[in-house]
């Protein structure tokens, strides 16, 4: 996850947060070995000196393959069109200080269209589906091993079949959006007090299907159990 | 009737080919008369005078009127406006990830002494190669000149307010933690500036620069301690600085009893000539020691405190490889495959 978190960050040029919680910083798990990386390093849209001697020169910030993501280059790269600077303030394409509004916007929209880019790289969800369920889960985090209790127990208990998506991401993939479209109620299982997912899922999904998330937020602070999960979502289905 | 071609003399450039226009940058939007404007052509002129080559350079700056200083000079190298007070992280991870760089940090008194302390403080006991200059004007700016944290007890703002605390000085904290090159200056004094940033160009560690740069806007009225006119008045040069770069084959006599020379780590002298007798820039305790009593004087005590060429810095205390971390092979880089199974082994 930290190699794929590193070369997000680096193909995307932006910050990644590796989310973690309490249960998982603080207590020991067991995990399977890591696997050795086979894979080159992917360092994203680089110019070297050899480039900038073909190109002539670039512009930081110029989306020129429609992506969102410009090219850059780093700090000591030997050609005098190489520096760029990195501003707080508004700037153009050449990343030169600008207070013009056609700029800001083009800034704007091209990193909404790394955004919506990103969506096909950041890591997808693990689903667990048998096609009929109307009920669906979703839940991320050290919630994963209360949910597949809690699975067993719906079934068991009151005949409810469930499907799950293990979300591993933000922004959501298209996965995330066909999850909620495929089923008629889908409960967002979290461990914070303000639902904060479903707040972003709800921002996310088409309108007419906001209605069918809901909220299962779990705040009492200790590592989160089946039941709690179990009989809420039972009260919920009106079991 | 035949006209005379006129050729205009090529530019005059230094000893790597450069022109002093190779090394300036966008034109400043700073008020006029800004201390801050004085200090960015006193860079452009040290550059140009070391030959450093612009592409070798990284600028690093936090927030604030000083902060935006880095986009008037110097062009050609790359720049980075990091978060308010959050520069010297960023400044470690560029000097780390390629040893070969020129880090030169611009920050302000606010983005130094309040919301950057804690960043201050780390960068100063790691020695980084670092040139830290910081644009002390004792005001806000940006947000309509508030005090900062080093307006001196007593200061006068254009409103009235008066400062009732004391102030950080920086210098004084900066050889505490183990800053190799410290010293203040003043935007107004460009002889003993421009010395003291060839010297510091020279240096291999933190170079820590308090450079008392008045806000034209909102300090630098009667009643201000950080203005022109008070500074002319009670600006205290320890020594009269100047420097013989190493590629310059000078040799002049000094007189030692009058003189302290410090040889930096690239071979070059810095001459410090003693406008007070028994100071001694290599004595880290009595340095401290005359800036204390400075405050209590109500001197601006300027020129070199403190400076240790031999101290080892970060990038040598963690013994990483020649090759700058960010031009290694990937090859090279990542460990074999071995090393992850025993690590994994370990953990069984």
């Amino acid at each position: 996850m930290a190699q794929d978190a590193f070369e997000l960050a680096e193909q995307f040029q932006t910050l990644v947060f590796v989310m973690s919680d309490l249960d998982l910083g603080m207590n020991n798990w067991m995990a399977d070995p890591f696997k050795y990386p086979e894979k080159p390093i992917k360092r994203g849209k680089v110019l070297g000196k050899e480039d900038l001697d073909r190109l002539g020169g670039f512009a930081r910030y110029k989306d020129v393959d429609g992506d969102g993501i410009p090219y850059r280059t780093l700090p000591g790269t030997d050609h005098p069109g190489a520096a760029w600077f990195a501003r707080g303030s508004g700037h153009n394409e050449k990343g030169q200080y600008s207070e013009r509004p056609d700029d800001y916007e083009r800034n704007m929209e091209r990193i909404n269209r790394k955004f919506e880019t990103s969506r096909s790289f950041v890591p997808r969800p693990e689903i667990v589906a048998n096609g009929k369920s109307k009920v669906g889960i979703i839940a991320y985090g050290t919630s994963h091993w209360a949910i597949v209790e809690s699975r067993d127990q719906l079934r068991k208990e009151c005949n409810i079949e469930t499907d799950y998506l293990r979300l591993r991401a933000y922004p959501f993939t298209r996965e995330v959006h066909d999850f909620v479209k495929q089923h008629d109620r889908v409960y967002v299982v979290e461990q914070n007090r303000d639902a904060q997912m479903l707040s972003l899922l709800k921002l996310d999904v088409e309108a007419s299907l906001i209605t069918r998330l809901r909220s299962i937020a779990h705040i009492h602070g200790l590592p989160m159990d089946a039941r709690s999960v179990t009989d809420e979502l039972m009260t919920m289905e009106g079991k | 009737m035949a006209t005379t071609p006129t050729s205009t003399p090529p530019p005059k450039t230094n000893r790597i080919g450069l022109a002093v226009m190779d090394y300036r940058g966008g034109k400043t939007t700073l008020c006029a008369g800004c201390g801050h404007n004085a200090i960015s052509e006193r860079i452009i002129d040290a550059m140009y005078e070391m030959g450093v080559k612009p592409e070798r350079v990284a600028k690093l700056s936090g927030i604030g009127c000083s902060s935006k200083s880095p986009a008037y000079f110097m062009g050609r190298s790359h720049s980075f406006n990091a978060v308010h007070g959050r520069m010297p992280s960023v400044a470690t991870g560029a000097v780390l990830a390629n040893r070969s760089l020129m880090a030169l940090g611009v920050s302000g008194d606010g983005d130094t002494a309040s919301i950057g302390m804690g960043q201050f403080v780390h960068l100063m006991r790691r020695n980084l190669p670092i040139i830290y200059i910081i644009e002390d004007n004792g005001v806000y700016g940006l947000t309509k000149g508030q005090f900062s944290a080093t307006a001196d007890l007593g200061s006068k703002l254009k409103t009235g307010v008066i400062n009732d605390l004391p102030p950080v000085d920086t210098c004084a904290m900066a050889i505490t933690l183990g800053a190799t090159f410290v010293g203040r200056s003043f935007s107004g004094d460009k002889r003993q500036l421009h010395a003291m940033l060839k010297a510091a160009i020279a240096h291999r560690g933190t170079v820590m620069l308090d450079v008392v740069s008045p806000c034209v806007t909102f300090n630098d009225h009667e009643g201000s301690t950080k203005s022109y006119k008070y500074m002319k008045d009670h600006d205290e040069p320890l020594q009269e600085v100047s420097f013989v770069p190493v590629f310059e084959d000078i040799t002049v006599e000094y007189d030692p009893g009058s003189t302290v020379e410090v040889t930096m780590h690239d071979g070059s002298r810095l001459r410090l000539r003693k406008l007070e007798e028994d100071y001694d820039p290599t004595d880290r305790i009595k340095a401290i020691t005359r800036l204390n009593e400075a405050h209590e004087k109500g001197e601006v005590l300027t020129g070199v405190f403190y400076v240790n060429p031999k101290a080892p810095s970060f990038v040598d205390l963690l013994n990483i490889t020649e090759q700058p971390l960010a031009t290694l092979p990937e090859s090279v880089v990542r460990p074999g495959r071995e090393v992850l199974e025993q690590v994994m082994e370990e953990l069984r």
